[in-house]
């Protein structure tokens, strides 16, 4: 990756319409795909599949618990399962089914969240999903992401399609800012730096990639060079890449759109506190709920923008030595 | 409230009217919303509120006052009308409906209006919180009664019918569940995602009186709310079969509106036939 590449950041499809698509290309390509939705198909972009593959798709009711395990059972029987529904509820309510159908006996059912975050807007904090990676990521041998764009979302649900473990997919419901081109590939338990630099190393995924670039180039036009890395895969995520950041800048801030309390940040302090130490700052939710508000006004009063990732990159630089 | 004289059929028929009014209103302002599933429950609500509850705008936290939860909390601006009616709350910032800041929240919580039961919005929990309230009030010797409206795409979560078991095992007869069977849930109608018939035969195989009515009429809310007062021993169970839009023609039976805000000239229309 160049280190002065400038991204324009123009605003593209929502990460779900993505995960819609890809579903229709894995429907093309194999017989064996089944889609499972909960009541929430045209929210989902499940119901892209449900037109194309009628037969193919199990609707399920609003009955998320019982979907997950449908899914582990189809999964299990070989079929290539995906079960989706809003972040909040395919996980909390689905959670006890993922961890005995799932992920203790391995099963490689495929598991979508959409509509995660704060910037879902108004229908406010019963639908909004804040805790989600933490349940995701504390599940044994599941493989976690969250990525950013159309084009990293397509290609990471067709590679984990095929891949032989119970993953977790998450979705946003905002459109999401085009970084990538079509073709880009996203190995399980990679990372993309997106910008190089060696004052501080901003790591982030989902729609906070977006914001860190933005963050980046403020700091850079202050005269701090700033390294931004999407951490697409959030378990396993690129230890490699963490260490060398917090060797080779020796200071991290931690953005995403999630609590502070589990999430990507503190995977990601527990692997730097095996590796170099180095002082961390972390930009997400702040144990609490949010409310309801469109979603500027929510990622501006939930401290989730450019604007709040600056301030922790100041915060952490202060404290490095 | 707490003393009541029974309101008349054109009385209760006048506040519905107001309610669908200002249910148009607020989504339209908001932009987003829940229309069909708010429309369908307003006589659920009214019968509730200006009838049969035994509750007191001024002193909501009264310890034997009967209790109201919203389980299908996407209709939250039925509730926020009907309590703005009842005088909980205030009637000129019911249009700052889902606004950053404003009190009338996507789905009801009770961070921002304490007179509200519960926050609801993950459908299929309200008849379980709902439950936990009448047994208390059991516990307690209250003649505290609690109402709990569902949805019917809302009644296919398990949950449900688990609380449907503990009902009737512990005969809780203070507790009335109430469905708004109005035939559509998100996706599209009920009986091509996940059919619930034969639907009384399911309340009543769980231990439930069950009583069908129609969830417009008046007069049979009002009969079905006394007839699960005068029921002891078990649990009631209400199916009221309903029209999701009720009142707006372009509405009624219109899937778009479960979850669509009408336009500036939607709004005008519907304002039109609601005069
Ligand atoms: C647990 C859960 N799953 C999914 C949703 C998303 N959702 C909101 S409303 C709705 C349909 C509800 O249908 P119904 O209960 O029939 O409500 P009504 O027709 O009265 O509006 C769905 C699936 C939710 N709020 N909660
Ligand atoms: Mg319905």
């Amino acid at each position: 990756m160049p280190t002065n590449t400038k991204y324009e950041l123009k605003i593209g499809p929502a990460t779900r319409e993505a995960f819609g698509r890809a579903l229709v290309a894995l429907g093309r390509e194999s017989e064996q795909v089944v889609v499972c939705d909960a009541d929430l198909s045209k929210s989902t972009y499940t119901h892209l599949f449900a037109k194309e593959f009628p037969q193919r798709f199990i609707s399920c009711g609003i009955a998320e618990a019982n979907m997950v395990a449908i899914g582990a059972g189809l999964a299990a029987a070989g079929k290539i399962a995906f079960v989706a529904s809003f972040s909040a509820f395919v996980l909390n309510k689905g959670f006890e089914q993922l961890r005995v159908t799932a992920a203790y006996p391995n099963v490689p059912l495929k598991v979508v969240g959409t509509h995660s975050g704060i910037s879902i807007g108004e229908d406010g904090p019963s639908q909004m999903s804040i805790e989600d990676l933490s349940l995701a990521t504390a599940l044994p041998g599941f493989v976690v992401v969250s990525p950013a764009d159309d084009a990293s979302m397509f290609a990471l649900v067709k590679t984990l399609a095929y891949h032989p473990a119970p993953c977790f997919i998450r979705a946003g419901r905002a459109k999401a800012a085009i970084i990538y081109n079509e073709g880009d590939k996203f190995p399980i338990g990679g990372s993309k730096t997106l910008l190089e630099g060696k004052d501080l190393t901003i790591l982030a995924h989902g729609l906070m990639v977006a914001e860190s670039i933005r963050a980046a180039e403020a700091l850079e036009a202050e005269g701090i060079s700033t390294r931004v890395i999407d951490m697409y895969s959030i378990k396993p995520h690129d230890v490699e890449a963490v260490h060398k950041a917090a060797a080779e800048t020796g200071a991290i801030v931690v953005a995403e759109e999630h609590l502070t309390d589990g999430g990507l940040g503190v995977k990601v302090a527990q692997t730097v506190a095996l590796g170099t130490p180095c002082v961390m700052e972390f930009v997400g939710v702040q144990d609490r709920y949010a409310e309801s508000g469109t979603p500027e006004s929510l990622l501006d009063k939930y401290g989730l923008l450019a604007r709040d990732v600056v301030a922790a990159a100041k915060k952490v630089l202060a404290r490095k030595k | 409230m707490t003393s009541v004289e029974t309101p008349s059929f054109t009385e209760l028929e006048a506040v519905a009217k107001r309610v669908r009014r200002d249910i148009i209103q607020m989504i339209t302002a908001a932009k987003s919303g829940h229309p069909g599933g708010s429309l369908s429950a307003v006589e659920l609500l009214v019968g509730l509120y200006f009838d049969q509850m035994k509750h007191d705008p001024k002193n909501p936290k009264w310890a034997d006052r009967d209790r109201f939860i919203l389980g299908k909390g996407h209709a939250a601006p039925v509730l926020y009308s009907v309590m703005a009616e009842a005088g909980y709350v205030p009637k000129d910032q019911l249009n700052t409906l889902r606004q950053l800041g404003s009190i009338y929240q996507g789905h009801p919580d009770v961070r921002f209006i304490p007179a509200l039961e519960a926050s609801t919005g993950s459908l299929g929990e309200g008849l379980s919180v709902g439950i936990g309230m009448a047994l208390a009030a059991r516990l307690n010797g209250s003649p505290s009664r609690t109402y709990v409206v569902l949805g019917d795409g809302e009644i296919q979560e398990g949950q449900i019918w688990e609380a449907a078991m503990f009902g009737s095992f512990h005969k809780l007869d203070n507790i009335v569940a109430i469905v708004d069977y109005n035939k559509i849930q998100l996706d599209g109608w009920v009986k091509d995602i996940m059919d619930l018939e034969p639907l009384g035969d399911k309340w009543r195989a769980f231990g439930w009186h069950t009583i069908t009515i129609d969830g417009h009429n008046p007069s049979e809310v009002r009969g079905a709310y006394i007839e699960a007062a005068h029921t002891k021993g078990k649990p009631t169970a209400i199916i009221a079969h309903t029209i999701k839009g009720k009142g707006v023609s372009f509405m009624e039976n219109n899937p778009k509106f479960h979850g669509t805000a009408p336009s500036a000239d939607e709004c005008q229309k519907a304002l039109a036939e609601l005069a």
